[in-house]
């Protein structure tokens, strides 16, 4: 059997590992569980996180 | 159809990008090519290969425009009609519903009821406006979303702070004061969906709040398709220049009034309670613009 692959990153903020699901695409959004930053998924493999951009001003529908 | 390759420009993958990647997924045939528009450059003018991302886009039978940003998606859709790339909505309606002094103008010159509203330059002339058109009335930004900076002026002295406020602590935009008479709704307001033509499904949104925005906690529960509202909202879509839209109506004491038109739907909390597959309806509409390019 392989090996699963790495499924949690370090949170940017606060350095918990926060896991991500297996179906996690790149640029989605998940909170960290610990310090509940919005966190953005740069990359789901390797897992990479960096803090979500705050709303802005013409951001919307 | 085969051999389609329909490109998704967002700059997160939220829960409509999500279900818009499923419905994509679901079509045989075609290829989904995502840009990130963070990492997107293209060449305006002067020499030089189209960097990867123009490539990709420029490769497109058709691009859905999903950018969190308003003026992103315009100059993205200025992009795409330049290099001959359809896309869900044109440069034109995405500027027309982006600009609420815009969306009235174009709603009220097509004889669409929305309700009364006017626009002014100074603190001055804005505080006219708003004694003209009575209180409570609203002022809102004339680009913004989700409820954002949507304040009710009840009197005088409300009205004179939240216009100083706009005027000293703003930013050019906010010296555009978009004025609009209250309308007093039953605790709610409609959103209905309208794609190419039809109105395909149509919510109400509830809150104890005068703002009913679901981005701001409002519940969303689905609305029969009546006859009237059908026509109200295909008008309201035309008048914008027409695509994948999503009307806002306020329901009057005389009347149901649009209150504006949205662009870029959001729409996950509506396919729950309607049962409409709209990210489904949306890609049809993409690949029926294909399609009526290839019949060409
Ligand atoms: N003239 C009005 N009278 C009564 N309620 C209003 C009025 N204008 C806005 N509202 C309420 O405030 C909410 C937000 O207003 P509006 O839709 O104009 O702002 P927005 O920030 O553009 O929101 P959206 O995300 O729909 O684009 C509406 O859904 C409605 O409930």
């Amino acid at each position: 059997m392989t090996a699963d692959p790495v499924t949690a990153a370090a949170c940017p903020e606060c350095q918990a590992a926060v896991a991500l699901a297996p179906d996690t695409l790149d640029g989605e959004i998940v909170p960290c569980g610990e310090c509940l930053a919005e966190l953005e998924v740069v990359t789901a493999v390797p897992p990479t996180l960096a803090l979500a951009p705050d709303v802005e001003e013409d951001w919307g529908e | 159809m085969t051999g389609v390759r329909v490109g998704l420009v967002c700059s997160r993958v939220r829960v409509e990008e999500k279900l818009l990647l499923a419905a994509l997924a679901d079509r045989p045939g075609v290829e989904v090519v995502r840009v990130d528009d963070d990492q997107l450059q293209a060449v305006l003018a002067g020499p030089g290969d189209g960097p990867a991302g123009e490539d990709a886009l420029r490769a497109c039978d058709v691009v859905l425009l999903r950018s969190l940003s308003h003026s992103r998606q315009v100059a993205l859709a200025h992009l795409l009609q330049a290099w001959g790339v359809p896309s869900l909505n044109r440069a034109a309606v995405l500027e027309t519903c982006g600009d609420k002094v815009r969306t009235t103008l174009a709603l009220a010159l097509a004889g669409v009821p929305t309700p009364p509203a006017r626009v002014a330059f100074t603190v001055e002339s804005a505080l006219e406006a708003v004694e003209a058109l009575g209180y409570p009335c609203v002022v809102k930004p004339t680009t913004g979303s989700w409820g954002r900076l949507v304040s009710r002026l009840t009197d005088r002295d409300g009205a004179e702070a939240v216009l100083e406020h706009k005027a000293v602590l703003g930013g050019p935009q906010d010296r555009i004061f978009y004025l609009q008479a209250h309308v007093d709704k039953p605790g709610r307001d409609l959103r209905a969906f309208v794609i190419a033509d039809r109105t395909v499904a149509v919510i109400a949104r509830r809150s104890a709040h005068w703002v009913t925005n679901t981005a701001r906690g409002a519940v969303a529960e689905a609305v029969a398709v009546t006859p009237e509202l059908d026509a109200l909202c295909r008008r309201a879509a035309a008048a914008v220049g027409g695509g994948a839209l999503a009307v806002d109506l306020l329901e009057g004491p005389d009347g149901l009034l649009v209150n504006e038109v949205n662009a870029t739907m959001e729409f996950r909390n509506s396919v729950g309670p309607t049962g409409v597959d709209i990210p489904g309806l949306l890609v049809a509409q993409a690949l029926a613009l294909v399609e009526a390019r290839r019949c060409v």
